[in-house]
């Protein structure tokens, strides 16, 4: 895997992570994600050969509270925080299908 | 009371509550304060001014039952990546900057029912990442202890308003060191406590399985005053546990008799700043006399827990973050300008508001959990995590705690690593495992270099046991003068 990232390795990852990125940050993060990547690297010479290749953690705490219902933030608190929400209770955002 | 005063939460809980001084007159004197010194510290984003006297007047009105709260009318400040109802909490991102919650969470309801007054919010790196508080929207805080050095970070607000005693506590938030880091850098007291044991319910999340609420103070006392009342279940928080609370009757016992404490000697051999080695002998000597068996330990796999914690860190923050799409809160880019498609408003909003290390971070968890890179990055990194993990209940199973420093060096300067991010995440060596871990981990202040700038002792205990870590903490804190040093910043008032 040692390898360099390219600038079309940086705009799939911007695209796959909904970033618009400009063209001085695909070149500043080209060279900076090369470099924390390599790093990484050394990563790949500890022997896990002994752990299984699940990643469940034992011990984890997970506590369910009991399926009743509760109250919670009415409607209008909920959409407090929105750019864009519409008075009869609703998020509101560009037109997704075109007719 | 004077002016930069160190005083403790037992000493304004007790003048409050026998009258000698009102609640009200205390918060004025700390918003006072920070009205001075914090023009130029930076370390608030927001001071809650006329909130903090009306809660403070609240408490005066109840004095007759202030027994029955463990924090009644002690100011704290809370960092601005906890959402506190209806206050601005905006993490330190443009992304947020508006943004009011219509909740408290879960440790804000806590604190104010056991009496606390927020004073306001702490400036922080964006989203809590970063190493210094450079990357907050806010701009940068200043170190208390030396204007032109980083007070550290994410929480540098937290730390800096503790040792400007502009709080006598704050809240702050540690995914990788984020408490204790600063704590350090400021020469005050940062706990990190065990995973599970104080509830994220309204912590924005950063990496779910790291991140972990807890004190910044300027006494282990105080951080255990604290840790009591902010920790335990919380059935908003599925991570939360339902360990008993910890047994506070042999906190302080003033000794480390029978305390076994690990030292990882071939990790401190090189790469550390060597005024920093000699605190560490130092306090290691201290614990010693005090009655402490001190252990030579190995812990190999330390070198590893930085790429480690770098990717599995950033892969679950490309998925936390993704809700920042300028839909349900925050910020939306042009909302007014030409109409464009949701695809291409998402990735505006979130190019525009975000700053780089968070879009540095979002795309490098991204690539480690991409299809082709997901085995090699985000897998074994897993897998490492849990050699960590093995290896340290190992070396705890015969120790009781582990002691290294909280940092390889003492704080740097504003500006010498904001553009080197990987030099940035090399001076996590020693913090990120207690998070890799989920172990409980303690900073105090234990030293002071030539230039005047505090150094940091860690200790990390076994899981949910606190206890341990506060009687031996304490025990080295009553050993030492550093308790009662203070910084340039607060001496000018």
């Amino acid at each position: 895997m040692s390898k360099k990232l390219t600038r079309s390795d940086v705009e799939r990852i911007a695209s796959l992570a909904n970033l618009q990125l400009t063209k001085n940050e695909v070149s500043l993060f080209t060279e900076q994600l090369t470099q924390i990547l390599q790093y990484a690297e050394k990563l790949q010479t500890v022997d896990t050969s002994s752990l299984s290749t699940s990643n469940k953690k034992k011990n984890a705490t997970s506590e369910l509270r009991p399926d009743n219902r509760n109250s919670s933030l009415d409607r209008q608190e909920a959409l407090s925080g929105a750019p864009d929400a519409s008075s009869d209770g609703f998020f509101r955002v560009p037109k997704v299908i075109d007719r | 009371m004077i002016s930069g005063s160190d005083w403790s939460i037992a000493h304004i809980r007790n003048a409050i509550g026998s009258g000698d001084i009102l609640a009200r007159d205390i918060c004025e004197i700390y918003l006072n304060r920070i009205q001075t010194v914090d023009k130029e510290l930076n370390s608030f984003t927001t001071v809650l001014r006329d909130q903090a006297l009306i809660q403070a007047e609240e408490i005066d009105r109840k004095q007759n039952s202030w027994e029955t709260y463990p924090l009644f009318g002690v100011p704290i400040t809370v960092k601005d990546v906890i959402c506190t109802k209806d206050s601005l909490t905006s993490a330190g991102s443009r992304m947020l900057a508006d943004y009011r919650p219509p909740y408290d969470a879960t440790v804000i309801k806590l604190l104010r029912d056991s009496g606390a007054i927020l004073l306001g919010k702490t400036n922080c790196d964006e989203f809590a990442m970063g190493s210094s508080t450079e990357y907050s929207y806010h701009g940068p805080t200043q170190n208390p202890w030396k204007k032109t050095h980083i007070p550290g970070g994410s929480s540098g607000g937290a730390a800096a308003a503790v040792a400007a005693r502009l709080a006598p506590v704050s809240i702050a938030s540690d995914t990788g060191g984020s408490i204790r880091q600063p704590a350090a850098f400021c020469g005050v007291v940062g706990l990190k406590p065990t995973y599970g044991r104080v509830s994220r319910y309204g912590l924005l999340a950063f990496a779910s399985s790291l991140d972990q609420i807890g004190p910044i103070t300027l006494s282990v006392e105080d951080a255990a005053i604290v840790f009591q009342v902010i920790s335990g279940f919380d059935p908003n928080d599925a991570t939360s546990s339902k360990q008993s609370p910890i047994d506070d009757s042999n906190l302080f016992s003033g000794n480390a008799h029978k305390i076994r404490i690990g030292v990882p000697r071939s990790i401190l051999e090189k790469g550390i700043n060597p005024e920093v080695t000699k605190a560490f002998n130092k306090a290691i000597a201290i614990l010693s006399e005090q009655g402490a068996t001190i252990v030579d330990i190995d812990l190999p796999y330390t070198e590893h827990a930085v790429p480690v914690y770098y990717l599995i860190a950033t892969a679950e923050a490309s998925s936390n973050l993704a809700r920042y799409d300028g839909v349900r809160f925050g910020y939306r880019a042009n909302p007014d300008g030409p109409k464009v498609n949701l695809e291409t408003m998402y990735s505006r909003t979130r190019n525009h508001g975000f700053g780089d290390e968070v879009k540095r971070r979002i795309m490098l968890g991204t690539y480690a959990l991409s299809a082709g890179y997901y085995d090699d990055y985000y897998a074994k990194a897993q897998q490492v995590r849990q050699l960590i993990r093995h290896e340290y209940n190992r070396v705890l199973s015969d120790v009781d705690a582990i002691a290294m420093p909280t940092t390889p060096t003492p704080a740097f300067e504003l500006g010498e690593h904001v553009d080197d991010p990987l030099s940035m995440y090399l001076g996590d060596i020693f913090t990120v495992s207690a998070n890799l871990t989920g172990l409980p981990a303690i900073s105090l202040p234990a030293g002071l270099t030539k230039q005047h700038l505090p150094i940091g002792f860690q200790l990390i205990g076994r899981a949910f046991d606190e206890t341990t870590l506060f009687r031996v903490a304490h025990t080295f804190e009553m050993n030492t003068e550093w308790k009662n040093k203070r910084p340039p910043a607060c001496l000018d008032t």
